[in-house]
């Protein structure tokens, strides 16, 4: 129990992240299908972008905005901010950027995936090589 | 952040990207990974990170679902594994 | 082969987990990123610095200016490259037809229609909202710009790719997003030219009607509108040509 306790339940989330880069890594090793490939790919990358979200989570902290009356200025306030109160942004602005160019990727990928499907005729990688292997070098 | 609903996001998580790889049906497994962007979307709106939530809900469980469709109409939709 | 890749996937795996006993506890205060003195300095200052609530969009669009336009120029070049993998320029691609085209109904359906056309401008107005008010709460030029780009999406699978591409055409489509990246690098240059660093925005002050401190605020709102231009005509173009295999013609 002592070991649940100290090993399993803070580390909690990251076991579970590493479970799914190691799936998304299998995928992208070890599937046939070129779509499936991407999705593994997909999952992998998803799997780093919570690693690093989660870096930034505080125990009991809120949002990364703030409130109004915290803000300089006489109609405002001025209260004071304090630190442990506002999770910590840059992981947040990062990953943003990250996801975004994540999809336009993924984009790229997709079309070349459609261009391999239009010259072979398959998306299977084995049948791709095999059909490669067929044709004369030149 | 709320320990339960947190455990049960992420075996949910854990599933579906099982699923999403084992289904043979392509228009199925793009499906299953758009439920994935969504329930990874909660996690992040969980974790105080909002801004990223908002933006995995519009570009994750949005556009790239929409765009692997696509790609999956345009090729084949059977998958050998 | 496949022994192999589980072999090395349960190799990776078990040096990772092993590594996890290292991290810092869940959610601790003191670990490295949160103690730092850079996160700290964000949440402290933003508000003295640039007056804007959201710290996530100053830290975006103000402090790390230059990576985000640089990810914007990524953005930019995968729309470009996916028109350049799928038009077929005449060099003679085999063309196996794709299994599923061709068994859809001609007309599009009256419901699908009508109830897009009844959600697309709420969600255009939305949009435009989350650009504009990323100040203040979640949002900015990246979510707003998906959006945008989301409500194209949307007239091109209820109308067809045709009826969206009459709305913003190609050519409207690349001098959208090249317009985008020119918004972005053209506010950091007037930086330049007044004699600061590239994208120091308080400078813009001398121009603009405000103090250093709105100007940098404003100055945000220029580079998001710049990555909502990008953004909006990327997350566009990369649908209408996967859709169609680059023809631009038919398709979902």
């Amino acid at each position: 129990m002592e070991f649940f306790e100290q090993l399993i339940i803070p580390k909690f989330n990251y076991w579970i992240y590493v479970i799914l880069m190691m799936i998304g890594m299998r995928a992208m090793i070890a599937k046939n299908n070129l779509v499936k490939k991407l999705i593994g790919m997909a999952i992998f990358q998803t799997a780093i972008i919570l690693f690093y979200v989660s870096i930034g989570v505080k125990e009991g902290a809120n949002i990364p905005i703030l409130d109004h009356h915290m803000m300089p200025g006489e109609i405002h306030g001025g209260d004071p901010v304090v630190v442990a109160e506002f999770a910590n942004p840059l992981p947040h602005v990062l990953m943003l950027t990250a996801i975004v160019v994540g999809v336009a990727t993924l984009g790229l990928a997709l079309a070349m995936s459609q261009k391999i499907y239009r010259a072979y005729g398959t998306l299977e990688e084995d049948d791709i090589l095999s059909q490669i292997k067929l044709e004369p070098n030149d | 952040m709320i320990p339960a609903f947190d455990i049960i996001l992420l075996v949910f998580l854990v599933v579906t990207s099982v699923i999403a790889l084992r289904v043979r049906d392509l228009l199925a497994a793009s499906m299953v990974f758009g439920i994935y962007s969504f329930l990874i979307c909660l996690l992040w709106a969980e974790m105080t990170a909002v801004d990223v939530a908002f933006t995995e809900a519009a570009v994750g469980a949005g556009v790239s679902t929409v765009i692997m469709v696509a790609t999956v109409y345009q090729t084949a939709r059977r998958s050998k594994d | 082969m496949k022994g192999l890749a589980l072999f090395a996937v349960a190799f990776t795996g078990a040096l990772l987990l092993y590594a996890t006993g290292d991290f810092p506890d869940w959610g601790s205060l003191d670990s490295p990123a949160n103690g730092g003195e850079l996160s700290t300095h964000y949440i402290k200052e933003v508000r003295k610095e640039t007056e804007v609530p959201n710290i996530v969009t100053a830290v975006l669009a103000d402090y790390r200016g230059f990576d985000t336009m640089f990810e914007t120029v990524v953005v930019f070049v995968a729309g470009i490259a996916i028109i350049a993998v799928l038009r077929d320029f005449g060099n003679g691609s085999r063309g196996y037809p794709p299994a599923l085209a061709n068994n859809l109904p001609e007309e599009p359906d009256l419901i699908v229609t009508q109830t897009c056309n009844l959600v697309i401008p709420v969600l255009q107005i939305f949009a435009l909202y989350v650009l504009a008010h990323g100040h203040h709460s979640p949002g900015g030029g990246f979510q707003g710009g998906v959006m945008l780009g989301a409500s194209y999406i949307l007239i091109a699978l209820a109308n067809g790719v045709e009826a969206a591409m009459k709305i913003l055409s190609e050519r409207k489509i690349l001098l959208m997003a090249a317009t985008g990246i020119l918004i972005y690098s053209g506010t950091g240059l007037v930086c330049l030219l007044l004699g600061e660093n590239f994208l120091d925005y308080h400078v813009l002050s001398r121009i603009l009607p405000t103090d250093p401190i709105m100007a940098r605020s404003h100055a945000m709102l220029f580079v998001e509108t710049g990555v909502a231009f990008t953004v909006t005509a990327v997350m566009f173009s990369i649908y209408a040509n996967l859709a169609t295999r680059g023809t631009l013609k038919g398709g979902l």
